[in-house]
């Protein structure tokens, strides 16, 4: 008997034209064309998406979550890249 | 320094962060909520049986497309919550051979047969709202994927209570045996819709350590008393008696009092006993075994398809 499990995918819809795709969900399914199928069933039943991608969750990779404070507390204290760090006359307009 | 995981991981719940998948957390919260999710994705695909009964004889066309709507809403939501499982580390087929096998779980009240028409209206009134009650606190539930699939599950169940309710309310605007119809699907499915919540708080002993955690919101009683006293006026609307002679408003309380309820009947219903345990079962075990031929399929033609595409990249 075969008991082989059908890969894991990872849905991606876009809301409307001009947005980007957004993660909302996964699914199983036997190859793309499926995946794709069973996507727009499960995750599109009220007109939430009008474009979807699909990706096999084995090549999906992602940061340790052990490792937030190394990548993004360092950007905590950069606050020059943000406009309002900047003493400008308040006469000055347009900037 | 060092830090107590357990703590920090506390600490996060109480402060409202959610919890995501690769975050550490607790063998036990891992476990609590496995066990939480995937008899609730059980739940909506054994609830797909009861109501797939009357699909074919839905009295017209509009009650059938909404009734099969209804219907694949169920199985969407048991994908998604299965989904939601899985990022715990179990696999799709372990999570289905635990509810075939009986070992998992999933509520009690889709053990029972739906006879009428009725029952459509009455299985979306009360055990769908008596869902959402418990479902619309799980929105906010401390694990990340779970709660992101309870809000997609409470955005659609909604119209499932409404189309249950119009259905009672036709019935009960209709002619005499239409209206005997309503109230008997109303006295069968009462009870067990009040037991959906499950047993009584100081009976419930995992209860504290699952609000401590976030994984429950409400108790039992508080969603059950909640779900009583909003079905009194429902019920008055459609003009059918709620069968329970001890219902009767508690200006002191602010509630309803009822009857005692028949928990025997709800442990036989649990333990495997009730009138349609096992035709359940066997419909979700066959339906399992005579698609794996179909499933094999799917995979050798997925792989028949990946070669040739290897073989096109070789040859270019």
């Amino acid at each position: 008997m075969n008991q082989k499990e059908w890969p894991l995918w990872e849905v991606f819809i876009r809301a409307k034209q001009g947005l980007n795709h957004k993660h909302v969900g996964s699914l199983h399914a036997a190859d793309v064309t499926m995946a794709i199928a069973n996507a727009r069933d499960v995750y599109t039943r009220r007109l939430e998406g009008i474009s979807i991608w699909v990706v096999e969750s084995k090549h999906l990779h992602a940061s340790e979550p052990s490792d937030q404070e190394a990548l993004f507390d360092p950007a905590e204290d950069k606050i020059y890249r943000h406009p309002t760090f900047y003493n400008l006359p308040i006469e000055l307009k347009h900037m | 320094m060092e830090i107590n995981l357990e703590e920090s991981f506390q600490k996060k719940i109480d402060d409202e962060i959610r919890i995501e998948p690769r975050d550490w957390m607790p063998e036990k919260y891992r476990k609590t909520l496995l066990r939480q999710i995937s008899q609730h994705a059980h739940s909506e695909i054994v609830g797909m049986l009861p109501e797939a009964n009357w699909i074919t004889r839905a009295p017209n066309l509009r009650r059938k497309v909404a009734l099969l709507a209804k219907v694949q809403d169920e199985a969407g939501h048991g994908l998604y919550l299965y989904s939601a499982a899985e990022t715990l580390g179990m696999t799709r087929d372990e999570l289905l051979e635990e509810l075939h096998s009986g070992k998992a779980k999933y509520s009690s009240i889709f053990n029972y047969p739906t006879l009428s028409w009725a029952d459509m209206g009455a299985i979306g009134w009360l055990v769908d709202g008596a869902a959402i009650m418990n479902q619309v606190p799980l929105c906010r539930v401390s694990y990340g994927p779970y709660a992101r699939a309870m809000v997609r599950v409470c955005k659609e169940e909604s119209f499932h209570q409404r189309q249950g309710y119009e259905i009672m309310l036709t019935l009960s605007n209709g002619s005499e045996e239409q209206k005997a119809m309503a109230q008997d699907a109303l006295n069968r499915w009462w009870w067990p819709s009040v037991m959906m919540f499950g047993p009584n708080d100081d009976n419930s002993p995992n209860s504290a350590q699952s609000m401590k955690w976030k994984i429950k919101r409400f108790s039992n009683d508080d969603l059950r008393q909640k779900f009583i006293d909003v079905s009194v006026a429902q019920a008055e609307i459609l003009g059918l008696t709620i069968p329970d002679n001890n219902l009767k408003w508690n200006e002191a309380r602010g509630h309803y009092d009822f009857s005692t309820i028949d928990w025997i009947e709800f442990n036989e219903v649990i333990a495997g006993n009730g009138p349609c345990n096992k035709q359940r079962l066997k419909a979700i075990v066959s339906a399992w075994q005579n698609g794996e031929w179909v499933r094999d399929a799917a995979v050798a033609y997925a792989e028949k398809q990946a070669k040739k595409t290897d073989n096109k990249t070789i040859a270019a």
